[in-house]
Formats: structure tokens, sequence, C-alpha cells
């Protein structure tokens, strides 16, 4: 599907051309209004960052008329908040590894055999998908502390695998289905054991699967709030839960605030830059 | 693909339903529980049966949070998967503005849920925010604290900014796995853009679609954080959605009792729901409604 094609059609069909120009020029007009209206409250968040409090509260403008990195300079040197930064990491960082370890068997097993509860258990693996956080607050709040784990990152990332193993297998699933079941056996034949055929042929060939599963794994784990929060009190608090802390009792310091939100933006954005190749077909749980 | 008879896989299996069960199972074991207990603290618990479901089926509050959170999901489904497709036959199909669109439309999906909140909070202000602040200056009256229709208008259009690109993407994934084929032989027959789409674009997106139904959905239902930080619920309960209800009464008020009778009858609805969903789902995969197969 290219742009080339697509000319080449247009020079054949005369009488159409006026009628694409138009069609082409409507394209960009509904792309420019749908990023405008993506972008925009990003951009005013980012604004507001790099103004001062004065700035904010007493006048309307459109840009930072006095700018200032104040904001951040508050964040990156105040260990009770950038700490938060490294505490979602190593959670997110954990429930990453351990879906996807645990997922990638699974997802082999539920793509290659058939065997007995096959379709049962992947529905109620699915079903774990769908489970409510709010629902299960509260138990993991007592899980947790009832084994010593409350306020741990790994307390955190088990319960994020609530949601996450599901879908890594999910996704990994999808991905393991298009590779020709001629390789495995070709691979028995010349003598290679399941684990060796695993790491040194399969997943190669899965690579991008694995990228697109775990590009999940972080992002839904890095946007959850109400688990990571009921789970954690100082030592593994999140960024996010922090955040909430910028209403003081001079009421909300809405420029760090702002300024917070920006650099829980970035993390995001760093990982979509290098899986953009994949992302359509990531999204698509590796279905299409 | 054929798939051989292999009981073995099981242990293939194992170490997920291990992992699930103790993140999963043991809680929600505890939920139900306390679903048929009650208490007077000091952890002594008395059996009281189906009391607590009793009481919730009859509880006009869980009704209303029902109610409410059925509009909204219905609401930013009918907006959110029209929306996505049409931004995604808009889309550039490849080169540089293809990446650019990509990178730029995933950028609200990676946002934390409360920075969301967070973001159109100060956005709707009148004081402070550009959309408060311009609606404020046309004379239109717009206040999402206070105005029942201002909040539910905030927390949609909120939604649609967070989600609309899921859609979208999923839509354009199922848009490039259609061959060029394809098209040329409609040009031939000299099919109208919309015969285009309703019989060569649609179809071929059925599959992904549903995926983008199922996950919407799924995730619009136990939505929390985001019209939590926004409105918390109010003015008065008219945006207090199902898991918001949930979490004022579980750890709010401490009620476990009608609290986790609450949640079990909440998940048993998403189950059935998404259980029709996913049953859509795999026929039509079956019937060769997803482009690979």
């Amino acid at each position: 599907m290219t742009d080339a094609t697509a000319n080449v059609m247009l020079g054949n069909v005369i009488a159409a051309t006026p009628k694409k120009r138009i069609k082409i020029k409507g394209s960009v007009v509904v792309m420019t209004v749908y990023l405008l209206f993506l972008l925009l409250p990003i951009y005013w968040l980012l604004t507001m960052s790099l103004k001062t409090n004065t700035e904010i509260l007493n006048e309307f403008t459109l840009w930072p008329r006095d700018l200032t990195f104040a904001n951040y300079a508050k964040i990156l040197t105040d260990p009770s908040w950038y700490t938060g930064y490294i505490n979602s990491m190593i959670y997110v960082t954990l429930n990453t590894v351990i879906s996807l370890s645990v997922a990638l068997p699974a997802a082999y097993a539920f793509s290659r055999y058939r065997f007995m509860g096959d379709n049962q258990l992947f529905f109620w693996l699915l079903t774990n998908r769908m489970a409510p956080p709010a629902v299960f607050a509260l138990p993991f709040f007592q899980l947790y502390s009832s084994i010593g784990l409350f306020d741990t990152h790994i307390a955190v990332a088990l319960a994020h695998c609530l949601f996450n193993v599901p879908l890594a297998v999910w996704i990994l699933e999808g991905f393991m289905r298009g590779v020709p079941k001629e390789i495995d056996e070709t691979a028995y034949i010349d003598g290679y054991s399941f684990g060796r055929f695993f790491v040194k042929i399969f997943t190669p060939l899965i690579a991008s699967g694995i990228g697109v599963a775990a590009f999940f794994c972080f992002m839904f784990s890095w946007v959850e709030l109400l688990l990571s929060r009921t789970l954690t009190t100082v030592d593994a608090k999140p960024i996010s839960a922090i955040m909430t802390r910028t209403q003081g009792a001079a009421g909300i310091d809405w420029g760090v605030l702002a300024a917070a939100g920006v650099l829980t933006i970035i993390p995001g954005a760093l990982v979509i830059y290098f899986v953009r190749n994949y992302i359509a077909k990531g999204f698509a749980l590796g279905r299409v | 693909m054929e798939k051989t008879l292999n009981h073995k896989a099981w242990f293939l299996v194992l170490p997920v339903i291990l992992l699930v069960a103790f993140s999963a199972v043991i809680p929600l074991m505890t939920v139900v529980n306390y679903s048929v207990q009650d208490t007077f603290g000091q952890n002594k618990f008395f059996w009281v049966g189906l009391e607590w479901f009793e009481e919730m089926l009859h509880s006009e509050r869980m009704w209303d949070a029902l109610g409410r959170q059925l509009m909204f999901s219905a609401i930013i489904l009918s907006i959110q998967i029209p929306l996505g497709v049409f931004v995604a036959l808009n889309m550039p199909k490849s080169g540089f503005w293809s990446s650019f669109c990509l990178v730029m439309m995933s950028l609200p999906l990676l946002i934390p849920w409360n920075v969301v909140g967070t973001i159109w909070q100060i956005f709707g202000r009148v004081d402070i925010g550009l959309l408060g602040y311009t609606l404020d200056a046309m004379g239109i009256s717009y206040n999402y604290t206070q105005d029942t229709f201002a909040a539910w208008v905030t927390i949609i259009i909120m939604d649609v900014w967070h989600w609309t690109s899921l859609v979208a993407l999923l839509a354009f994934a199922g848009l490039k796995s259609i061959p060029d084929a394809f098209y040329q032989a409609a040009k031939i027959d000299q099919a109208s853009r919309w015969a285009i789409f309703r019989y060569i674009e649609l179809p071929k997106m059925m599959g992904v679609l549903m995926i983008a139904i199922l996950l919407r959905f799924m995730d619009s239902f136990m939505i929390y954080t985001e019209p939590f930080v926004v409105t918390g619920g109010g003015p008065g309960n008219a945006t207090t959605l199902l898991s918001i209800d949930l979490v004022k009464m579980a750890l709010g008020q401490f009620d476990l009792g009608p609290a986790a009778a609450f949640s079990i009858m909440y998940y048993l609805v998403i189950l059935i729901i998404s259980w029709v969903f996913y049953t859509v789902m795999t026929n039509l995969e079956k019937k060769g409604g997803l482009s690979d197969d």
C-alpha cells in the first residue's frame, strides 16, 4: 500500500482527479483537527509547568511570559519527589519481567497444543483482565499485609500481574500463531531440545511480539494508580500517588503539579518512539 | 493452524495458573468470604448467607450507579468506535507522517490515569484552564464541579480524548492488512467510496474492531481514576460510576459485607457482557473474519 500506486491510479482515472485531490485535503484537515484536539490539553499542561504560580493564577497567558524551570528543579532535587519516579520504574520493570516470563510458555502452549480445558482456561485468564481493580483493592491490601509484602515494589508488581499476564498471553498467542508449525517440527527432527529450540529459534522469530507485549505490560503498569496507591505508603509509593500531595495548606501548587505531570508523560513518549513501527500491529494484539 | 493434542502442555501453562491463582483467586475468595458474613469489629464474623446480596439488589444506590455506568459506557462506545474508524480512514498510510500520527496518537494512552484526570481538571477550570476560560469568555456557563451536565460532558470528552486513539490504531492496523488488489478490483467495478468502505474495509476491520469494542467496554466499565480526579463523583452523585461507588463503600466507609456483595455482582455483569463479546469474536475468527486466517 503505497502513495505511488495511488498516484498511478489517479493518473489513470482523469475524471476522478479533482475529486481525489479534495479528498486528500480533507484527510489532512481531519488529522490536523484530531491531533490538535489530542495535543492541546497536553500543551496546556506543559506551558503551565513553565510558568510561575503568580502568572498561572493572576493572568491568563497562552505561553509562559516569565519562563521558569523552578518547578522542575524542585521535583528533581527533592528526594521525596524523585524517588516516586524510581519506585514506579522499579515495579513497572519487575512486573514486565515477571509477566513475560510466565506468559511466554503459556502462550506457546495455547498456540500449539490442544489440551484438556484449554478454551475454558484461556477465557478464565481473560476474565482477570476484566476484573475491576476496585474490586481487588481491599483484598490485595489484606493479602499483601498478611504476608509482609505491604509497601514493597514486588507487591505492586505482583498485583499488576492480575491484568498484565492475561494480556501478555493474549498478545503473544496472536503473534505465535503466525509462526508456521513446520519450524517447530523441523527443529525437533534436527535434535533440538524444547528449551534450546525455544530460546535459539522461536524467540527470535517472535521478537517483535515480545516487544509489543513488553510495551503493553509497561504501559498498563505505568498508568495504573488505584492498586499501586493502595499497596504502598512510603517506600514504594509511585510518582502518580505523590502528585496528589501538591494540595497544601496554601492551596494547590499548580506549577509543580503540572511539572510532575509532564515528567510522567516522558517515559511513555520515549517508549512509544522506540516501538513506533509495531504500535499498530501491537494494538491489534498481533491479530492482523 | 491444526493443533496437536498434548496434555503435557499443562506444564507450560502451570506458572501462569499459579501466579494468577495467587493474585486473583485468593483475593476473590476473600471477597466471597466477606459477602456472606457480617462483622462487629475485632475480627468477629457471623454467617449471614445471602443477606448482603438481597440488600444490594434492593439498594437504589447500586442501581443508580449501574445505570450511570451503563450510560457512560454506551455513550463513549458510540462516540469512540465511529470516530476511531473515521480517523483511521484519514490517516496517512505510510512514510514519515504515518509514524508521526502514530506516535502523537499513542501519547494520551501512556499518560498515568490520574495525570489524565489532572490534565482535564486543569484544562476545564474557568480561572486557569484554556477550555474553561475560553468557554467562559464566550459567555457559555460551564462549571464541571457544580453543573451535572457540564460534569458529564467533561468526563465524556476526557475519555474520548484518552481512548479514541486506541480504536483508531486498531482500525488502522486492520486497514493496513488489506491487500492492494482489493482496491484495484473495486476500482475496476467502479465502486463508490461508501461501497469500498462497506464491502471491503469494514468486513476486513471487523476482527480488530471486535477487540476494540471488547477492550473499550471492559475498561470503560471499570473506570475509576480519571473521573474521580476530575469530579470526585460529583456534583452530588451525578458522576459516581460503579468503581467510584465501590471504593467509597469499601475503603471509605469500610462496609465490607455490602461492598463485597456489590463487587461480586459488578464482576459478574462485566463477565457476562464480555463473554458475549468474546463468543461473537471467536466465532468471527473461525469464520475467517480476520484477515490472516
